[in-house]
């Protein structure tokens, strides 16, 4: 593995959210809104507002609160909530867990039922399978999620209540926390009941943001498939005598999974642009929801950790999905 | 290949035309909206609220007793405008700095393209959110949002033909023969980036409507008493439990709309671009 | 010997059940959903209900107000005297109470608690941000200790509301030694006397608080609370139907009829002491003249507005304040809802009819305002059928309130709880000239009426009630008449809950203590 290439890459992320950190602490104080008032509300008198701004300092200018902020994330400390007062990091890692559970499930979810579609389709081409499966690919990809969510809502909480609507555990149910991932922990508690729970919970706000990536997965695994399996190594391997499952498997599929690994890794941050309406609809306490909701309280250091944050996950997702491309395909070289 | 021909191989490919059909569709009714809509869907009338679809109102009534199907048909206006604007403020800028990224390539290739890296580090719909909430939300700065967080996708893909273009020989040898910067992008870059240009720009308006509806069922986007989708979902959300179609038939309007979109995209880039197709 | 086995332990699993049912019910956990976290659980830090409904499960003061009266009565003090210049307030402390944390309450803990708020060298003062001084301790000047159960504020002018001030939220006593210890992080811990006591804080999730078993008057019949946030309001009442929550806290008016209609499930109502308005900016050239404001008046059908999205949970409004407040004038006769007569009030005034008002909505619902949103619309269609245009503005909460209050709006909406339940909270708090001056003008209608202003300073220095009613019933004529603002409806709270709860407190100045709260096994 070229390491000079990952410290380049590595570099270039730093660059990266430094301009993040610029443009977003930019932005925010350009959007009208007052902390202080907001916290105050409509009781507050102008004295009250006042001595606020001045502890949030907020009365500061603006290059010296950007250099302030700037000095302690150096430090490695992202600043207080301006609601809460309690530190940005805290609160956005526990968060940060519970969008890593729902994209987890949903990445899993997309991945199995996406590919499993996606070959089928590509070995039996113009079939009713076919058809059916990509005409529904092709309304995952068109589905308003938010949209989606409430049906589902509708359907399997309030019509047949046989799922639960919010939440990731039953009230009064507690797993010790470990992980943070409320079905690892159960596991590792050896809780069933917990384990059962959590599933139930995680069950449609996962499907629910898995569709766009499930169809996306799906259409680019068929035609990834389709080419592969009109290449000379496969007529070859079919040649030979091979089973038919096998030559899918061991040669089609492995070839094939270029293309599908790109896709899957910008997925990951359409999971996280989706995890914001996702979890608005089933109150599911990640950072989507956080961030929405920081923002419109005018939040400004909250804000600022969790684009952060996201900003790097998007930025490693890239880099790794660029290196197992490197792995999986030696060919590739790596500059450009 | 001639122009008729391409239209008729349009036709042919199943799902272009089901994609013209359905936009056709929704064009239509948006543009004879008013002839259409029984009754007006602004005008409130609290006494007749949350009624369930009936002769009088198929789709029902929302919270302020209005005609939902007489609101949808009134959003479909919308809709559409949404996605062409959109379409519009991101494609313009965006094959712009692709052509100059690719053409000029060094330091002008870097500097764009890393601010446009920039732009790409956050989720699409954060950076929409947070623009709408800079400009202050309403209808016209959703449009704006959307349009500006794809700019980068246009111009990665207007560079990436720039730079494919620039190998080949005509382009070159245009350049020895001494024609200006402007002229040679113009007269012979910019036509061969336009295929892909056009595919990507009617996904795209899919995007742009999802994306926009995304903002109003957030309460960012058009204002009331904007019948706008995602702005009536949002309103419906409240009354999942006693009165589901609120939100059930502007939903489904998106769906439609937006499927028309990517069913027509796909056509037109197994037409003009077969090269494209696993992508 | 194993179906013995299993016998013997069904038994036992299920004597204590029999014992209870025998006995009144005790214990249990009482799960409370609501709208949103809290943001502090340092009450004298804290602005929001959120913060305020799980705090004062766990934190007490000095004194408090009498349940189902706004008398206030001893808590941690047990008598007080003031000193015959009014400056001076002695408080004798209970004697014998412990901190959650174990620590004696004394009147160390007094001076701490509170000289951390109003002492800027006092070390715990850098902990926190001390909002709403002017509800708290602002007007005290001095705190001393004079001896260990003896303290005494001492004020700058006579403050005869001091008490009201130190029975709100605002001013608990928390234990030194937590302050000390977790810094400005104390809002994360609190550390009070109360029959509760801080356990666990899950961010955006649940606040738990335990039965503090060492409470020094009546013990907590329940043996915890599980405060859960669940942000939307339809999910709310889904989990309170399906049993999983035992209260619901702002359901929307849809959903209380639900609530209503099913028979697990009860709902408590009382009149609250808010005001919802719409406010008309009389700076505006073009609404200076009152018929156009009583042509708005007239414009507005407030009945069809109750019935619908306040879903009957409101009365009408004609007043600034609530009947349930004193002098109020029931010999106003409300402006007749009547789309004619307002458009020929416009008319007469020569108001422009190609003009489009400015008519701003709130962004977040209130108590006063549960639809803000809805009743702009509906507002919107009554004012074009008298032949207005208008356009709905909306923005966030923060802007909202700094523009309004610099009178940049046409129309706008707002409201009020009147918390000490004074005629003058809502006149000359919110109409009087005094307080209509730009920026940070509370009287957004920015209406200076000399005559209404000096009704209101006259009835201030005047102690007899009965002039006092005099004066306010005069006042509101001339609010009557010049229509700054249309008042709208004065809302009605409720709580939403299951059966199996009893004595669920519910006090129109949202500080409730669950203490005396039982759950049915």
């Amino acid at each position: 593995m070229p390491l000079g290439y990952i410290a380049k890459r590595l570099l270039q992320l730093v660059a990266i959210l430094f301009g993040v950190s610029v443009v977003v602490f930019l932005m925010l104080r350009m959007i009208p809104g007052d902390p202080a008032q907001l916290l105050l509300g409509e009781f507050a008198n102008p004295e009250e507002l006042a001595r606020l701004r001045t502890q949030l300092g907020l009365d500061r200018s603006l290059p010296l609160q950007y250099g302030i902020y700037l000095q302690n994330l150096l430090q490695g400390d992202l600043g207080n909530s301006i609601r809460t007062n309690t530190p940005v990091a805290a609160e956005i890692w526990g968060r940060l867990l519970a969008t890593l559970e729902l994209s987890l499930a949903a990445m899993f979810i997309s991945t199995l039922v996406g590919v499993g579609a996606g070959v089928v389709s590509a070995v039996r081409p113009h079939s009713a399978w076919d058809y059916g499966a990509m005409f529904f690919a092709l309304v995952g990809v068109s589905m308003p999620i938010f949209w989606l969510g409430l049906m589902l809502i509708y359907l399997f909480a309030v019509k047949y209540p046989v799922l639960p609507m919010m939440g990731r555990l039953p009230m009064g149910l507690e797993v010790p926390a470990v992980t943070g991932l409320v079905m690892v922990d159960a596991l590792l508690a050896g809780q069933p009941v917990a384990l059962w729970e959590a599933g139930r919970h995680l069950l449609l706000p996962a499907l629910t943001l898995a569709t766009i990536p499930m169809a996306v997965v799906a259409r680019i695994t068929r035609s990834a498939m389709l080419e592969v399996l009109n290449k000379d190594y496969v007529r070859t391997a079919r040649a030979k005598g091979l089973s038919e499952a096998a030559v899918i498997l061991r040669h089609a599929l492995r070839n094939a999974f270029l293309p599908v690994v790109t896709v899957l890794g910008l997925n990951l941050g359409l999971l996280l642009g989706g995890a914001v309406l996702t979890e608005t609809i089933f109150s599911w306490p990640g950072l989507g929801r956080y961030v929405v909701d920081s923002l419109m309280g005018r939040d400004y250091a909250a804000v600022q950790g969790c684009i952060l944050v996201f900003a790097a996950m998007m930025a490693v997702i890239n880099l790794a999905v660029d290196l197992i491309y490197v792995l999986l395909d030696p060919r590739i070289r790596v500059n450009e | 290949m001639s122009r008729w021909e391409g239209l008729q191989d349009l036709m042919r490919n199943w799902s272009a035309a089901a994609g013209m059909a359905i936009i056709a569709a929704i064009l239509v009714v948006a543009l004879a909206g008013p002839l259409l809509t029984p009754h007006d869907p602004l005008v409130p009338a609290p006494l007749d609220r949350l009624q369930g679809p009936s002769s009088a109102h198929p789709f029902g009534t929302d919270s302020l007793g209005r005609d939902i199907l007489s609101r949808v048909i009134g959003g479909a206006r919308i809709s559409i405008l949404i996605g062409v604007i959109s379409v519009t403020i991101s494609l313009l800028p965006g094959t712009l700095l692709g052509l100059l990224a690719g053409y000029f390539g060094r330091w002008i290739d870097s500097l764009i393209m890393r601010c446009m890296d920039m732009l790409l580090a956050f989720p699409a719909i954060l950076l929409a959110i947070f623009i709408t909430a800079v400009l202050e939300p309403n209808l016209t700065n959703t449009m704006i949002a959307v349009g500006i967080v794809y700019i980068p996708h246009y111009a990665r893909i207007v560079r990436a033909s720039v730079l494919s273009l620039k190998q080949q020989l005509f382009v070159q040898a245009v350049g020895h023969l001494g024609g200006s910067h402007t002229r040679i992008l113009w007269r012979h870059v910019l036509p061969n980036c336009i295929p892909p240009i056009i595919v990507y720009a009617t996904l795209g308006m899919g995007t742009a409507v999802l994306q926009a509806a995304a903002l109003g069922f957030l309460g960012l986007g058009a204002q009331p008493p904007s019948p706008e989708w995602g702005a009536m979902l949002s309103e419906g959300r409240q009354y999942i439990q006693i009165a589901p179609h609120v939100a059930a038939f502007p939903g489904a309007a998106i769906l439609l709309l937006v499927l028309g979109f990517n069913l027509f995209g796909d056509g037109l880039r197994d037409v003009l671009d077969p090269s494209l197709r696993s992508q | 010997m194993r179906k013995f086995i299993i016998l013997l332990a069904v038994t036992v699993c299920l004597a204590p059940l029999a014992v209870l049912a025998a006995g009144p019910s005790q214990g249990g956990t009482l799960i409370w959903g609501r709208g949103g976290d809290s943001v502090s659980l340092d009450l004298a830090q804290a602005t929001d209900g959120e913060s305020i409904k799980a705090g004062v499960q766990m934190l007490e003061n000095l004194v408090i107000f009498e349940k189902d009266s706004m008398n206030v009565v001893p808590q941690l003090a047990e008598s007080w005297t003031v000193s015959d210049d009014g400056l001076t307030w002695t408080f004798k402390l209970r004697k014998g109470v412990r901190f959650h944390d174990g620590e004696p309450f004394n009147a160390k803990a007094v001076y701490d608690s509170f000289a951390r708020v109003i002492d800027p060298n006092h070390p715990f003062h850098s902990y926190g941000k001390w909002v709403y001084l002017s509800l708290s301790l602002g007007p005290v000047k001095q705190i001393k200790v004079v001896d260990d159960y003896t303290v005494a504020l001492v004020t700058e002018k006579p403050y005869a509301p001091l008490l009201n001030n130190l029975a709100l939220w605002l001013c608990p006593i928390l234990s030194p030694k937590a302050m000390a210890e977790y810094k400005d992080q104390i809002g994360q811990h609190p550390v009070g006397t109360g029959p509760f006591k801080f356990s666990k804080w899950v961010k955006d999730d649940r606040i738990i608080m335990e039965c503090n078993p060492d409470y020094w008057g009546d013990k907590a019949k329940v043996d915890q609370i599980i405060l859960k946030s669940i942000p939307e309001s339809s999910a709310r009442l889904m989990a309170l139907q399906s049993g999983a929550v035992d209260i619901a806290d702002d359901l929307d008016p849809d959903s209380i009829r639900l609530v209503e209609a099913n028979d697990q499930l009860t709902v408590i109502k009382q009149p609250s002491v808010n005001v919802g308005y719409l406010a008309i900016n009389t700076d505006k050239p073009w609404l200076k003249d009152a018929r156009v404001r009583q042509a708005i008046a007239h414009a507005i059908d407030k009945e069809t507005l109750i019935a619908s999205i306040f879903q009957g949970m409101a009365i009408p409004a004609k007043n600034p304040f609530p009947p349930s407040i004193w002098s109020y004038n029931d010999g106003i006769k409300p402006y007749a809802y009547d789309p004619a007569k307002a458009k020929k009030l416009f008319e007469d005034a020569g108001f422009d009819f190609s003009r489009e008002l400015e008519l701003w909505a709130m962004p977040v619902s209130r108590a006063y305002m549960p639809e803000p949103v809805k009743t702009a619309e509906l507002i919107q269609a009554y004012l074009a059928a008298a032949g207005v245009k208008s356009k709905i503005v909306r923005m966030d909460w923060g802007t909202y309130l700094k523009k309004t209050s610099n009178g940049e709006h046409d129309l706008c909406m707002l409201g009020w709880l009147g918390g000490n339940a004074d005629p003058d909270n809502f006149l000359y708090g919110l109409l009087s000239a005094d307080t209509a001056k730009t920026p940070g003008a509370a009287n957004v209608a920015l209406w200076k009426n000399a005559e209404f202003t000096d009704l209101c300073l006259q009835a201030q220095r005047t102690f007899d009630k009965t002039e006092r009613t005099k004066l306010y019933l005069k006042a509101q004529e001339i609010f009557h008449q010049e229509q700054p603002w249309v008042p709208l409806a004065h809302s009605t709270i409720v709580r939403c809950y299951n059966k199996r709860l009893h004595d669920v407190p519910l006090r129109p100045n949202g500080l409730n203590s669950f203490q005396m709260v039982s759950k049915d096994k």
